[in-house]
C-alpha cells in the first residue's frame, strides 16, 4: 500500500454501495467533479441518512440518497407479539411524535375487530394527537432553522416542544416511549385539570410561534435560503405519493383527517393550510399554520370533551379491572386469556391511515384469527418521501441539502423501520 | 527610553488584544445564552475552597466570577486546549497544518500594531503616542494584513485532508477576496473624506463630529464587510456546520483549534476598534473635553474607546445569534453586485464632494 498522500485523492465515498465517482465534466476547463460523502455520521443529518452529492463547484449534478442504517425489523418483529405489544414497537417509528403511531395501530385493530371505542377514548386520542403534532412540527422547524445557522429559534421551539411534552408525561407517564393506546381504549384517563394545563401550555406556545415567526418568516436571508429551493408541482408531489405537508404545500388539499376521518376527526372545523409553489418555503409556511390548526382542534376537544368510560367494555379486547380479577372467576378468567392468548381478530386484512406528523401512515395488517398479526406492513410517509429526495436535490447547491432535507423531515425511526 | 516605550506598548497590546478576544469568548458564550434563555457556562470555579491563606480573601471573588462563566471560559477552555492530543490527520503536510493556524492568527495580531489606544500624553517630560506602529501608511498596512489573512484559512482547508475542510477553505479564499474589494474601496472612501492615512490623525478629525455623521454609508459597508470578513454571523458560510461540519477547521484540534478561534474573535476586536476609530470619534465624547497630554486623559480615552469597541463586539456577537446563515452565491452576490458597486458611489460621491471643497473635515 502506498504511502496516502494530498495527491493521492481516494474517492472518500467509504463502501460501495454508491456508484457516484468523480469524472470529467466535459468543460473547457477541464474540470473534475467532486464526490462529497455526507452521512450516515454527520451533524446535520438527523437520523442516520446517508447522501452522496456529486459536485460541480457547489451545485449538486447528481445525488445517490440512501436510508437503512436504523433498520431494526419493525415489521417482523411485530409479527411475533400480540397486538398489544406492538405499541412499544410504533413509539419507535416517528418517536417526535408517538401518540399518531400509537392511535395509527390501535384504529387498524380495532377495525379488524369491528368495535368502535367510546367518544371520550377517541377524542382524548385526538386531543392527544394534536399536542404530538405540534411536537413533531415544531421539532422539524426548529431543526431546519438550526441548519440555516438560526440556532436560537430552534432553542426556542424546543423549549415550546418542552411545554408540550410536560403535558404528554402528565397523562401518559412517558415523554418519548409513550406507548398510551391501548387496543379498545387507553391507558390512562386525563389528569385533573389537565383542561387549564394545556391552555396555559397553548398561550405560552403560541408567544412562542409568534416570536419565531418574527425572526425567521419575514427575514430576508431566510427568505432567500428558502424560497424557489427544491419545487415540487402538484403532480410530481402525487406521483411520487407524497403526503402531509409536503403534499399540501404543493396545493394538493389532502388531509387523511379531512379525507378519511377516523377517531371522530369530522366533529372538528379545522382549515387546511395550503401551500401554492411547492417549495422549501411554502413547506415551513405550511407547517407553521398547521401548528395553529391543531391547537385549535385540541381546544375544540377539550371544550366539547365528552363523560364517559375511556375503554371499550368488552373482556375480550381490554384487561379487565383489576377487583373483578381478585373477586369474581370470570374475570380471573377473562384475565388469564387476554394476558396469554391476547386479543384476537377476526381473519381478514386491514389498512386504516391516519394523518401522522409528515404524511399518511398508515398499518396494513393482515389477520390469521390468532393472538399475533400474521403480516404488518408500515406505510411509512419519511420513506415514501425519502424517494423524491434525489430530484430535489438536483441543481441546487450543497448548503440546500440539510435545509431541503430537513424540510422532507425524515425521522430516521419511520423511514428505515 | 524609546526601546523602553516601545516594550511596554507591545505588552499593553498584546493585553489588550488578548483581553478583547477573551471578553469575546465570554460574551459569545454567556451572551449567546443569554439570547437563547439557557444558563450557558456556570460551573468552573463556583464550588472552589481552599485552606490556603493567600487564596482565602479572593474566594469569594473566584466563586462569583465562576457563576459568570468567566472562569470557565478564560482558563478551563484555554487549559483544556492545551491539554488535548494534537492530532493530525493522516497523510497531510504537518508543516502546512501547523502554518495553517499560525497564518489565521499572525495577520491579526500584527494589524493591531497600527491601532491607536488612547490620545497623546506626556509622561516624564516625553510625548507618547499609545500606537504601536505610527505608519504613515497606516489604513493601508490593515489592508495588506487583511489579505494575509486569506492565507491562513485557505492552507488550513488544504492540509486537512478533507473534503469538507477544502471546499470550507475554497469558501473562506473566495470569501475574503470578494469583500475585500468593497473593503477597500470603502477605506478609500474614508481616506478620501479624512485625508490622511493615519489612524491617529482620523480620530483627531472627529474631535467635533462622529465620522458616522458624514459618511453613513461607508459605515454601513465597513459594517457588513467586516462581519464577512471575520466570517461570522450571517456569513459564516466557511465553518457552516450543518454542511460542512465545521469547514476549514474540521481535522484541527487542541490549541490549533483554539487558535482559529483567537483569530477569529480578535479580528470581531479590530474589526470594532477600526469602526469605532473611523466613525465613532475613537475616545472623543460629545460635549466632554478631556485636557490634552495629561496621563490620566489618556486613560480615561482609553475607557471610551474599549467602551466603544465592545459595543461593536457585542453587536457582532448578538446579530450572530440572531439572523440565519446565506448561501454561497447569496453571499457572492451580495458582495459583487450590491457592496461592490455601491461602495463604489460611494466613493465617487465623496470624491466628487472633496474635490468640490463642500466637504472639509
Amino acid at each position: 500500500m502506498s504511502e496516502p498522500s494530498l495527491l493521492n485523492i481516494d474517492y472518500g465515498v467509504g463502501g460501495v454501495t454508491t456508484e457516484l465517482r468523480p469524472r470529467q465534466l466535459g468543460d473547457d476547463l477541464h474540470s473534475e467533479s467532486m464526490v462529497l460523502n455526507m452521512g450516515p455520521a454527520h451533524p446535520a443529518t438527523h437520523g442516520t441518512v446517508r447522501i452522496v452529492v456529486e459536485l460541480s463547484g457547489e451545485k449538486i449534478i447528481n445525488a445517490d440518497v440512501e436510508v437503512g442504517y436504523l433498520h431494526r425489523g419493525f415489521e417482523k418483529m411485530c409479527e411475533t407479539v400480540d397486538y398489544n405489544q406492538v405499541f412499544p414497537y410504533t413509539d419507535r417509528l416517528n418517536y417526535v411524535s408517538p401518540i399518531i403511531n400509537n392511535v395509527g395501530w390501535c384504529i387498524t385493530v380495532e377495525k379488524l375487530l369491528k368495535i368502535e371505542v367510546p367518544k371520550r377514548c377517541q377524542y382524548i386520542r385526538v386531543l392527544m394527537s394534536e399536542i404530538s403534532r405540534i411536537c413533531d412540527h415544531l421539532t422539524c422547524l426548529g431543526a431546519s432553522a438550526m441548519e440555516l445557522g438560526a440556532f436560537t429559534v430552534m432553542l426556542y421551539m424546543i423549549q415550546a416542544r418542552e411545554q408540550l411534552w410536560e403535558l404528554i408525561e402528565e397523562v401518559t407517564g412517558a415523554r418519548l416511549t409513550i406507548s398510551y393506546c391501548r387496543v379498545g381504549g387507553l391507558k390512562a384517563d386525563l389528569t385533573d385539570g389537565f383542561d387549564g394545563r394545556v391552555r396555559t401550555a397553548f398561550r405560552n406556545v403560541r408567544e412562542i410561534i409568534a416570536k419565531c415567526d418574527r425572526l425567521l418568516t419575514r427575514n430576508r436571508v431566510f427568505m432567500d435560503r428558502m424560497c424557489d429551493i427544491a419545487v415540487v408541482t402538484a403532480e410530481e408531489a402525487v406521483d411520487y405519493g407524497l403526503t402531509g405537508p409536503i403534499l399540501r404545500a404543493s396545493g394538493v388539499n389532502y388531509d387523511v383527517r379531512k379525507a378519511f376521518p377516523y377517531s371522530s376527526y369530522e366533529d372538528f372545523t379545522f382549515e387546511v393550510p395550503l401551500g401554492t409553489k411547492g417549495d422549501n418555503y411554502d413547506r415551513f409556511i405550511v407547517r407553521m399554520l398547521e401548528m395553529e390548526q391543531s391547537m385549535r382542534i385540541a381546544e375544540q376537544a377539550l371544550d366539547t370533551m365528552p363523560d364517559g368510560p375511556i375503554s371499550v367494555d368488552d373482556p375480550h379486547v381490554v384487561l379487565v379491572p383489576k377487583d373483578e380479577v381478585y373477586n369474581s372467576i370470570d374475570g380471573m378468567i377473562n384475565h388469564f386469556e387476554m394476558v396469554i392468548k391476547g386479543v384476537q381478530p377476526p381473519q381478514g386484512d386491514v389498512y386504516v391511515p391516519v394523518e401522522g406528523g409528515n404524511g399518511e401512515l398508515a398499518y396494513y395488517t393482515v389477520s390469521d384469527g390468532s393472538g399475533k398479526p400474521y403480516k404488518v406492513h408500515v406505510r411509512a410517509p419519511s420513506f415514501i418521501h425519502m424517494g423524491i429526495m434525489k430530484k430535489m436535490l438536483l441543481g441546487h447547491t450543497i448548503s440546500d441539502v440539510v435545509p431541503i432535507f430537513g424540510m422532507i423531515n425524515m425521522i430516521g425511526g419511520e423511514c428505515d423501520r | 527610553m524609546e526601546i523602553l516605550v516601545y516594550a511596554v506598548m507591545l505588552f499593553v497590546l498584546f493585553n489588550v488584544i488578548m483581553g478583547i478576544a477573551s471578553i469575546n469568548t465570554w460574551v459569545e458564550r454567556k451572551g449567546s445564552a443569554l439570547i437563547q434563555d439557557r444558563i450557558g457556562a456556570n460551573r468552573a470555579g463556583r464550588y472552589l475552597d481552599s485552606d490556603l491563606l493567600v487564596l482565602k480573601p479572593v474566594l469569594p471573588v473566584i466563586r462569583f466570577l465562576g457563576i459568570l462563566g468567566v472562569i470557565n471560559t478564560l482558563l478551563c477552555d484555554a487549559v483544556k486546549a492545551l491539554f488535548k492530543e494534537d492530532f493530525v490527520p493522516q497523510g497531510v503536510s504537518k508543516f502546512l497544518h501547523a502554518l495553517g493556524p499560525f497564518m489565521a492568527v499572525f495577520p491579526v495580531f500584527l494589524a493591531f500594531a497600527i491601532i491607536p489606544l488612547a490620545p497623546e500624553f506626556v509622561l516624564f517630560g516625553e510625548v507618547i503616542r499609545p500606537q504601536l506602529a505610527p505608519l504613515n501608511a497606516g489604513v493601508l498596512f490593515f489592508l495588506a494584513m487583511g489579505s494575509m489573512a486569506v492565507y491562513g484559512v485557505a492552507i488550513a482547508g488544504w492540509a486537512g485532508n478533507n473534503k469538507y475542510s477544502l471546499l470550507g477553505g475554497l469558501r473562506a479564499a473566495a470569501q475574503m477576496i470578494s469583500y475585500e474589494l468593497a473593503m477597500g474601496l470603502a477605506f478609500v472612501a474614508v481616506i478620501v473624506c479624512y485625508g490622511t492615512l493615519d489612524l491617529y490623525e482620523m480620530v483627531n478629525r472627529q474631535e467635533g463630529v462622529w465620522g458616522v455623521v458624514y459618511q453613513p454609508i461607508t459605515f454601513i459597508i465597513l459594517f457588513i464587510v467586516g462581519m464577512a470578513e471575520t466570517k461570522r454571523g450571517p456569513f459564516d458560510l466557511p465553518e457552516a456546520e450543518s454542511e460542512l461540519t465545521a469547514g476549514y477547521f474540521t481535522e484541527y484540534s487542541g490549541m490549533k483549534f483554539l487558535l482559529f478561534w483567537l483569530g477569529e474573535f480578535a479580528e470581531i476586536g479590530l474589526f470594532s476598534f477600526l469602526l469605532v476609530l473611523l466613525f465613532f470619534g475613537g475616545w472623543h465624547l460629545p460635549f466632554v473635553d478631556l485636557p490634552e497630554h495629561a496621563w490620566w486623559a489618556a486613560l480615561i480615552g482609553h475607557a471610551i474607546l474599549m467602551g466603544k469597541v465592545l459595543f461593536f463586539c457585542v453587536l457582532q456577537i448578538v446579530l450572530r445569534w440572531t439572523l440565519p446563515r446565506f448561501r454561497f452565491d447569496q453571499l457572492m452576490k451580495l458582495g459583487w453586485k450590491y457592496l461592490l458597486p455601491l461602495s463604489m458611489i460611494n466613493l465617487l460621491v465623496y470624491g466628487a464632494l472633496k474635490a468640490g471643497g463642500w466637504l472639509t473635515v
